[in-house]
């Protein structure tokens, strides 16, 4: 909301000092988020008289402009726009001119010939958007004077102010004022006397259909009308704040507007059908041409201002019709002003997608009592321009019972202070509200506070609590710290998620943020099941889908990595993903997916035993059942009792190809909602021998059915309590082997908790593992 | 004997003076303390000594000498190890700087960085923390925060809606407080709860907006908590986690979730003011969708961007790079 000081200043005397007027206006909840100054004249713009033009036979677009800026001296000027003549008055930027769009004029030389300044179009002083060639000013002004001060020209300073939703009455100059005056001690300038009405009675009679709709409607005939230009002040009021003048009648309506924050609505008496108003719902399907020149289609939920004779000529509180428009013969008005009821009027600016001036004041919530003070200031204001301006007898002010009344509300000051961690006594209170509007009655040891009528956001004590404080000031109620009871810290699952995210960063992998959205498709590509939740009104069509894996978002990274030239990357995504489900909500779960790019299936299963290591999780892993999207022989599920937990192995070709990625990915998915939802016993503590190991290398030759871990877990079991360590360091395929068969080595470090073990030791142990093992067709290399 | 024992012994000091390396020192040893050394002969004779006198004094020079020689040695062998020892160091001289190999660590996102830098702060203040669905029902995300349907307010917010049961139920949460609503209806007072958690806007990205963000909230909900237990608070977390020189304010406000409301504005060593987030006392209708009662507890809220934090701590001038996942972007960090 722009808040013209001067406005501003008509209502209350709040001085000259902008920015603590700036101040204050935010300490009251009115946040100024800039200051502007418009309008004004701009420093080393002079007038000046066009002597002649000449154009340069090698510049196409720009000609030479000879002025003289009354002290005799021709001056040159390059100049793009070619609408000047021979004797016109311009304004020229002499070298050295800041533009108020903060360029600085130079004597930029163009072939070589400087430039003696800058001719200006309308635009680039910032007095409006004319840029369609130079300002020509009016023939009698004098050369060599500021532009402005030649066009009377005035600088008005704008507070743009952020009004929030309770808020309403501060859309009008008068809301800000009310809290300004306040803050300040000062009283807000009284409402304009309406002139005493005279004979003949004319008047705009008015039917309110659907009243509860309409609950007051008020019109009031003036004659005497001339329409014409507005005074000068006024048009400039409107600009600066971001109104366009058009003639002294719509000026007045929408400076009445601005002042009091009152939409009202002058219609052309003579043309309005039968003299007079009718409100009633519109039929569905209805149609009315409005003054933007639309034609609008509207329900049965739209409110429309007809004339006498049911004929529409405006959409309540949103925008008036093309037939009743003020135009230069009107002689005769009728000014509506009313109150319209505000959700209904928000549901139809939604539905219309047409939001005006006037409708955003009225789905806020307009006071019901301040149609009087802008009917009489619209009086005032016309007369200026219309000083044979006669106020009709025979004034309309139809009411129904649905019009709101002021709430009275119970404060307790105790309950004041109890929330704002400061005393304040009933006195306190009423001190502090009753400037701006609220009264107070004392009610034993509490307060009964009739809210104003313009303030129809407050209908609680909390409301009144916030009044208290925002008028008392936030920074006075001091700074106490409340001591926490409850043990800070992290839970079991946000424990143990960090110590996840610990170990992924120390296996080297990078944590990725992938876009939670995807585009239809993006999920078969992947390999995986269609179904997903949809988004009703995505941001940029077709990117609507709720992942159900966060497998596309970490495949679409590695391949915008793989285009910069950076294959191979190692990425982690910590994430939600969104199942469809038939609950109340999606099956929303946390995940965890990993990627390397450029290694295959093991690397991932590395990860996942380091990580299964780590946070104590056991799980099955199952090379059986083939996880959808990944490489069929290149994977497996990980089951945790008959629950599938996750998937490992290596992303299918066919899939890395839909994506752009030539590399391949091994992969690791998990559902982290399960995994992280219980504490893992912590490890137990196992005796580290004092007596010396040994080594046994062993080497197999294992049919590729057998899997490496069903021979890990034969040697284990064979060997015992005394192998310590398992480790595989050699795979071997092809010739000296049986097809389908491969070599596995293995390192055995054995160890007694009790004695130094004998050569003896170690060969039983050797031919017990080998027994074991023949049993699964492998066979012990000598 | 004694003569021999002395004789001997001087001998193998004056060669152990003359050594040059520690094989030198080793042969001297050899040759005196080894098995057919010359004080190892000396001591197998001390049987044909005559008297238990003799056998005593020679017995006596005998250790002396043996002590004496045995020092010497170490001496002498200590000071060639040390200097052959210098001479090996010196051959392995390496330029550290020619490094080829990189161990290659992984790299957080900025974004949890700054969460964990957030949580961490509060942590240390006695909060917990609390989580929630991203996918949220109507109810949690608006009517019990105090903004039921058609309420003016709920413009203030984009929301993208989700095509889940019946229209209009389901939306992407637009903030962290619906997590508010399920900790009060799960958690009995006393409160003191931040929830970190991504939300969603249906507002154009540019560098700095997101459609996808983080925010953090604050929950407080004890007996007595004021406007000014709330100001305290957003100070000390100020100070706990930009800085002791930094200080805050608040600035009325509105918020249909909170009464009173104010935006909290954080000022810079420098004296620069920066908007923050918004709180305000949590509004008694709110506390009444947790199953509070208003009239024996009061509480505030406080919430922010977590993004914004990453941004302006690495100078990052597009909040949209920071979900490139471009590996030359997380490297960074």
């Amino acid at each position: 909301m722009r808040i013209v000081h001067s406005m501003l200043h008509d209502l209350v005397a709040i001085g000259d000092d902008v920015d603590a007027i700036a101040d204050i206006i935010t300490n009251v909840g009115l946040a100024v988020e800039d200051v502007s100054r418009v309008g004004g004249t701009v420093d080393g713009v002079i007038t000046a008289r066009v002597l002649r033009t000449e154009r340069h036979p090698d510049a196409a677009k720009v000609h030479r402009v000879f002025v003289d800026n009354g002290d005799g001296v021709e001056r040159h000027v390059w100049c793009g726009a070619f609408n000047m003549q021979p004797g016109d008055i311009i304004p020229l930027a002499t070298p050295g001119t800041v533009m108020p769009d903060g360029r600085a004029i130079e004597p930029k030389p163009i072939l070589g010939i400087s430039s003696d300044g800058m001719l200006c179009s309308a635009r680039e002083l910032g007095l409006g958007d004319d840029h369609t060639g130079i300002l020509i000013l009016p023939a009698a002004t004098p050369l060599g004077v500021p532009y402005g001060e030649a066009l009377g020209m005035e600088e008005e300073v704008v507070y743009d102010i952020d009004v929030l939703r309770n808020r309403p009455d501060a859309y009008g100059h008068l809301g800000v004022a009310r809290d300004v005056a306040a803050k300040l001690g000062l009283s807000v300038a009284l409402a304009p006397v309406l002139p005493a009405p005279q004979a003949p009675t004319r008047t705009a009679t008015v039917e309110l259909v659907d009243g509860d709709r309409c609950p007051r409607f008020t019109s009031v005939v003036l004659s005497g009308v001339k329409v014409g230009p507005s005074p000068d002040w006024m048009a400039r009021r409107l600009t600066a704040a971001g109104m366009r003048p058009i003639n002294n009648v719509v000026d007045v309506s929408n400076y009445v507007m601005l002042e009091t924050n009152q939409p009202n609505h002058a219609y052309d008496f003579d043309t309005l059908g039968g003299g007079g108003f009718r409100v009633r719902l519109a039929r569905e399907g209805e149609t009315m041409i409005t003054l933007d020149d639309t034609e609008r289609t509207l329900t049965a939920d739209d409110l429309l201002i007809c004339d006498a004779t049911d004929r529409p000529i405006g959409i309540a509180g949103i925008m008036g019709g093309q037939n009743t428009e003020i135009s230069d013969s009107t002689t005769v008005i009728a000014l509506e002003t009313a109150w319209f009821e505000p959700a209904a009027i928000m549901r139809s600016v939604v539905r219309m997608g047409l939001r005006t001036e006037a409708s955003a004041r009225f789905e806020r919530g307009m006071d019901t009592h301040g149609i009087d003070r802008s009917t009489a200031r619209f009086v005032e204001l016309l007369s200026l321009t219309c000083p044979d301006l006669v106020v009709h007898d025979g004034a309309v002010d139809a009411r129904t019972p649905q019009l709101p009344v002021p709430a009275v509300l119970r404060v307790r000051p105790a309950r004041v202070g109890a929330l704002l961690g400061a005393a304040f006594t009933a006195e306190q209170i009423r001190a502090l509200i009753e400037p701006i509007g609220f009264l107070c009655t004392p009610a034993g040891e509490d307060l009964d506070v009739t809210v104003p009528t313009w303030r129809p956001d407050c209908t609680g004590e909390i409301d009144i609590v916030e009044e208290v404080a925002r008028l008392f000031g936030y920074d006075l109620l001091g700074k106490t710290v409340p001591k926490s009871t409850v043990p800070g810290g992290l839970s079991g699952v946000q424990q143990r998620r960090r110590r996840l995210r610990d170990v992924l960063l120390g296996l080297g992998l990078s944590e990725a943020m992938p876009h939670p959205f995807l585009t239809a498709g993006e999920l078969e590509k992947a390999g995986l099941p269609a179904d997903s939740v949809r988004l009703v009104n995505p941001l940029v069509v077709g990117d609507d889908l709720l992942r159900t894996s966060l497998r596309p978002g970490l495949l679409k990274a590695v391949a915008f990595n793989e285009s910069h030239r950076r294959s191979a990357v190692s990425l982690f995504e910590i994430g939600h993903v969104y199942p469809p489900s038939t609950d109340v909500l999606p099956a929303e779960y946390e995940a965890l997916g990993v990627v390397i790019a450029g290694a295959d299936a093991p690397a991932a299963v590395a990860v996942w035993r380091e990580l299964a290591t780590a946070m104590g999780w056991g799980a099955r892993l199952d090379q059986g059942t083939v996880p959808a999207g990944l490489h069929p022989a290149r994977s497996a599920t990980l089951s945790l009792g008959k629950d599938a937990i996750g998937v490992v192995g290596e992303v299918h070709p066919d899939v890395a190809e839909a994506f752009d990625v030539t590399e391949r990915v091994a992969i690791l998915e998990l559902n982290l909602s399960v995994l992280l939802a219980n504490e893992p016993k912590p490890a137990a503590w196992k005796p580290t021998s004092r007596f010396p190991s040994s080594d046994l290398d062993l080497a197999f030759v294992l049919p590729e059915s057998v899997t490496a871990e069903k021979l890990d877990k034969a040697i284990r079991q064979a060997a015992g309590n005394l192998l310590v360590e398992l480790t595989l360091f050699d795979v071997y395929r092809g010739t000296g082997l049986p097809e389908t068969t491969r070599s596995l080595a293995y390192r055995l470090r054995l160890q007694s908790l009790e004695r130094t073990l004998t050569d003896d030791d170690v060969a039983q142990l050797r031919a017990k593992i080998e027994a074991a093992t023949k049993k699964m067709g492998a066979v012990l290399r000598s | 004997m004694i003569d021999q024992i002395l004789a001997a012994k001087d001998s193998a000091v004056a060669r152990l003076a003359a050594a040059t390396s520690s094989d030198d020192v080793r042969a001297v040893e050899l040759e005196v303390l080894g098995k057919k050394g010359s004080l190892t002969d000396l001591k197998a004779g001390l049987g044909k000594l005559a008297t238990i006198e003799e056998k005593k004094q020679a017995g006596r020079a005998l250790n002396e000498a043996t002590t004496e020689v045995s020092a010497a040695l170490a001496a002498r062998l200590g000071e060639f190890r040390r200097s052959e020892r210098a001479v090996q160091l010196e051959v392995e001289r390496l330029d550290l700087t020619e490094v080829t190999r990189k161990p290659g660590r992984g790299h957080a996102h900025v974004v949890t960085q700054a969460w964990q830098r957030l949580e961490d702060a509060f942590i240390g203040l006695g909060f917990q923390v609390a989580e929630g669905p991203e996918v949220e029902t109507d109810w949690y995300n608006f009517e019990a925060l105090n903004m039921p349907a058609n309420h003016p307010a709920r413009s203030m917010h984009d929301t993208f809606y989700v095509d889940h049961g019946a229209p209009g139920s389901t939306v992407l949460r637009t903030h962290t407080s619906p997590v508010q609503i399920r900790v009060m209806q799960t958690t009995p007072p006393p409160i003191y709860m931040v929830m970190p958690g991504r939300v969603f806007r249906n507002e154009t990205t540019d560098a700095t907006h997101l459609a996808v963000f983080h925010q953090i909230e604050g929950l407080v909900i004890d007996r007595g908590i004021t406007l000014a237990d709330l100001a305290g608070t957003i100070e000390s977390f100020t100070k706990a986690f930009f800085g002791e020189g930094f200080t805050s304010r608040l600035r009325p406000s509105y918020f249909p979730f909170t009464e009173p409301s104010a935006e909290f504005d954080i000022r810079t060593p420098k004296g620069n003011w920066l908007e923050l987030g918004g709180c305000g006392m949590v509004h008694p209708n709110v506390l009444r969708a947790g199953g509070i009662d208003p009239e024996e507890f009061s509480g505030f809220a406080f919430g922010f961007g977590i993004d914004r934090m990453a941004k302006e701590r690495h100078s990052i001038n597009d909040v949209r790079e920071m979900y490139t996942n471009d590996i030359r972007f997380l490297e960074q960090f």
